[in-house]
């Protein structure tokens, strides 16, 4: 116990790193090119980019995961070599990731000792306790350690993998957009502490981040990625954010987005009537959803992951059968069946669309004829299916919807994120459209992509549709909604216009106050 | 007088039950153990069947060449953990599926038993002497019921050391990791391949161990007929017994019991529906099956790795 203390108080010192030069290839794609970022010690520094832009790349050398093709990283002044995630480790750098690598079935405590390079063979628990409960006196915030992680929230969780770095002595942190599963309440709590600790001189922490906002209250320095390419850096403080995002997005041209029409004479479109429904384990995941949507009105429904948004998708897109409750449009009960799908005119742009929209193996003029391959013209006489006009189709919305692809004959796996969900889109809004189910419609999107895919949802918004737009992105929810409602534990708790709301009230009841 | 007569038949009965399960669970309880560790590894080992049918033939050959049945059981013991480690290599070859690795090795482990143990179906090897546990009762059936094989003993302690390893050595929490998420475990620094291989090779032993038990106490021969699935059913005894290597024990005993249906009322004289009695076990599995794919919580206990749950 007491050496543990010694320990802390002697390395309780934070060190600076800079990467130099760091180049990488795969085969001819360059993914970072020659990339130098320098972090002071106990600074607070954010690494911008959009998706694919290098960041991944650039940590993912300095781990260890990637061996650099070219580079050096210097770790208090003095070059170190890091072949592996585990001489990081020894080096005293660690990461969090954005998928947690903290194991479901053990407990918190069993977590944090395995995860030590030291563990006895046999652990003598009522010994590690004591130190555990010592350690956890220190820290600016506390995890529940006799709980199997798999019951922990996700700001739990990302607790805890913030104290494991902690407690295995690992004062270089990089977190890879940390605050995405957390609530902008969470999320500023813990951001505030480590940004505390970094004053202190405990910790440096080198940030991924898309968030401008948390980038400027909470960060010092930025560097931004574009393309494999270092494209500016600066004092986070001063710089506005006008520029950070011109050097994340270079000279893009930015489709204009749609403006909100107003409407008029709206009539409830889609209704939901104590919708409740049970996950794979169960349990309930949700609980007497009431809901009303007018045509041509989006309702955002906002709350931090899991609690019931994925489930009511998938009920709404029959991928989950509803223990009670129903659903009407226009006043007539709706089942979620392929042929309600048509005759309701209900359309869906699911999460993950390579994974839940599309076939990834078929080309793209087969998966844009999903809704209407079994139609005229594709099909006659009710059997016959003919690939002309299939192809011809899928030429159409191809060129109207500006997706990137060889041909419409390439395996829509072979496409990039956008382009799935533009070719998505096309499938989905090209027709009359009376509702719309939209789930985390940009994840994982560059800004173009975001840009346009959003305009294609008011679009759909302003020719009359009902849109149920559940996103985990609150800011999204912020630009596209009429309305906004708070999912937390499996009901929607809060409900209100989007003029009458604001960031820190929505912000409040996801966190279920 | 005829009201005792039949009372005196129902316990026989039990009683035959009771020794019935112990001796007819020994071998369920070793290869549940055996795929209980490989499954927290994040895997499945179908081929246990042929590692239990292997260490049958080796354990007899073992004692008859040696004249020890330890030495038997030993080399079991060995049989099996080559077949485990075969498996547990092959499987960590790219894109090697698990499931029909293991039935390629079900099937390969018997072939290899009969093809060497053709010699050893009539030769008398020494068997494996039972501890007498029930002389003092003065019953002769219970002494009978009561004479326990140490190896039954030995599976005891077997779960409940593993039992406290899962969860107090390292070597039990960094098992349960690799099993429960493998990007976790790598992220640790930790050789997923290199854990489930021995994870495997060392189920693969445990079952050997079980088909030494078939062979040289009870029923006590080696004939091709020697196992009638003991290795399959085991696999749903694991997941009945939800990965706990102390349920799997229990399991392991309903399962004997089941299986000593038959013969034990047949030992009181009832010998209608012989044959349905000893198909008690299966009918058992099948039960079993159909209510742990129900069941929500096995569904929660499952290893996050297992490629039957993800």
């Amino acid at each position: 116990m007491s050496a543990l203390a010694v320990e802390t108080a002697s390395l309780k010192k934070a060190p600076s790193l800079s990467a130099i030069g760091m180049t990488k290839t795969f085969g001819s794609f360059t993914a970072l090119g020659d990339v130098s970022i320098d972090v002071a010690a106990g600074s607070f520094h954010a690494l911008l980019g959009e998706n694919g832009a290098g960041k991944s790349t650039l940590v993912k050398c300095i781990m260890g995961f990637y061996s650099a093709d070219k580079g050096q990283v210097m770790l208090d002044g003095r070059e170190v070599i890091i072949r592996s995630p585990r001489d990081a480790r020894a080096h005293g750098i660690g990461m969090v990731y954005q998928h947690f690598t903290l194991v479901p079935c053990l407990t918190a405590a069993e977590n944090l000792v395995i995860s030590r390079a030291d563990t006895p063979s046999v652990i003598n628990w009522p010994k590690e306790r004591r130190l555990l409960d010592s350690f956890m006196e220190t820290m600016p915030f506390r995890v529940p350690l006799d709980t199997q992680v798999a019951s922990l929230s996700a700001g739990e969780k990302q607790k805890l993998e913030i104290l494991k770095l902690l407690y295995l002595d690992q004062r270089f942190m990089i977190l890879d957009e940390p605050t995405s599963v957390l609530t902008p309440g969470e999320a500023d709590e813990m951001l505030g502490l480590l940004h505390g600790m970094c004053d202190r001189g405990e910790i440096t922490v080198l940030m991924i981040s898309h968030k401008f906002r948390e980038v400027k209250t909470f960060c010092d320095r930025f560097s931004v990625l574009r393309r494999g390419r270092l494209t500016g850096e600066g004092d986070a403080k001063s710089a506005p954010v006008e520029d950070m995002s011109r050097m994340m997005i270079g000279d893009t041209e930015v489709r204009e987005r749609a403006a909100r029409s107003e409407q008029v004479d709206r009539k409830d479109v889609l209704e939901l009537a104590g919708l409740c429904a049970e996950d794979d384990a169960g349990l309930p995941a949700i609980q007497g959803v009431n809901l009303k949507i007018k045509g041509g009105e989006i309702v955002g429904i906002a709350g931090v992951s899991g609690n019931g948004q994925s489930a009511l998708v998938e009920v709404l897109a029959g991928q989950r059968p509803l223990t009670d409750g129903e659903i009407t449009i226009h006043g007539e009960i709706f089942t979620p069946k392929r042929g309600n799908f048509d005759r309701f005119k209900v359309y869906g742009l699911p999460e993950e669309p390579l994974k839940n929209a599309t076939v990834p193996r078929m080309s793209v003029a087969e998966n844009i004829a999903f809704r209407t391959f079994d139609k005229p013209p594709i099909t006659s006489l009710g059997w016959w299916m003919s690939k002309g006009p299939m192809r011809s189709q899928a030429e159409e919305l191809i060129a109207r919807y500006r997706v990137k692809t060889t041909s419409p004959d390439a395996p829509i796996e072979t496409l990039s994120g956008g382009n799935v969900q533009r070719a998505v889109l096309a499938r989905e809004l090209s027709g009359d459209v009376d509702v719309l189910i939209v789930a985390n419609p940009c994840f994982g999107l560059d800004f173009a992509s975001v840009a346009d895919i959003r305009s294609q949802i008011m679009e759909a918004r302003n020719r009359g549709a009902a849109v149920l737009l559940v996103s985990e992105d609150l800011d999204e929810i912020l630009e596209l909604a009429d309305r906004v409602a708070v999912m937390s534990g499996g009901t929607i708790s809060y409900v209100a216009p989007i003029e009458e709301t604001d960031r820190n009230t929505i912000g409040q009841h996801m966190a279920g106050h | 007088m005829n009201e005792t007569l039949q009372d005196s038949a129902l316990i026989t009965a039990l009683i035959a039950m009771l020794g019935g399960a112990i001796r007819v669970s020994t071998p369920f309880m070793f290869v549940a153990l055996g795929e209980c560790l490989t499954e927290k590894s994040g895997r499945i080992n179908l081929g246990l069947e042929g590692s239990l049918v292997l260490g049958a033939m080796v354990a007899y050959a073992g004692s008859f060449l040696t004249g020890n049945p330890w030495a038997g059981v030993f080399f079991a013991g060995c049989a099996g953990l080559v077949l485990g480690a075969l498996h547990g290599f092959i499987c960590k070859l790219p894109r090697v599926n698990d499931i029909a690795i293991g039935i390629a090795f079900m099937s390969f482990g018997t072939g290899l038993a009969f093809f060497f143990g053709k010699p050893y179906i009539q030769p008398q090897a020494p068997r494996l002497e039972a501890i007498h546990l029930g002389d003092w009762t003065g019953d002769p059936r219970l002494a009978q019921a009561l004479e326990v094989n140490p190896l039954f003993f030995v599976g005891v302690a077997l779960a409940v050391f593993m039992w406290w390893a899962f969860r107090n050595t390292r070597w039990g929490l960094i098992v349960r990791m690799t099993g429960d998420s493998a990007p976790a475990a790598k992220a640790m620094g930790v050789s997923v391949d290199l854990v489930r291989f021995i994870a495997t090779a060392i189920g693969g032993f445990m079952a050997g161990i079980g088909g030494a038990f078939l062979s040289l106490y009870y029923p006590g021969s080696w004939n091709q007929g020697l196992s009638s699935g003991q290795g399959l059913m085991a696999v749903a005894l694991v997941i009945f017994a939800r990965w706990g290597p102390l349920r799997c024990i229990l399991a392991a005993l309903l399962f004997g019991a089941a299986g000593a249906l038959g013969p034990s009322l047949q030992s009181v004289g009832i010998s209608q529906g012989y044959y349905f009695f000893n198909a008690a076990p299966y009918i058992l599995t099948l039960l079993i099956m159909i209510a742990s794919a129900r069941s929500k919580v096995a569904a929660r206990e499952a290893p996050g790795e297992l490629s039957i749950t993800k």
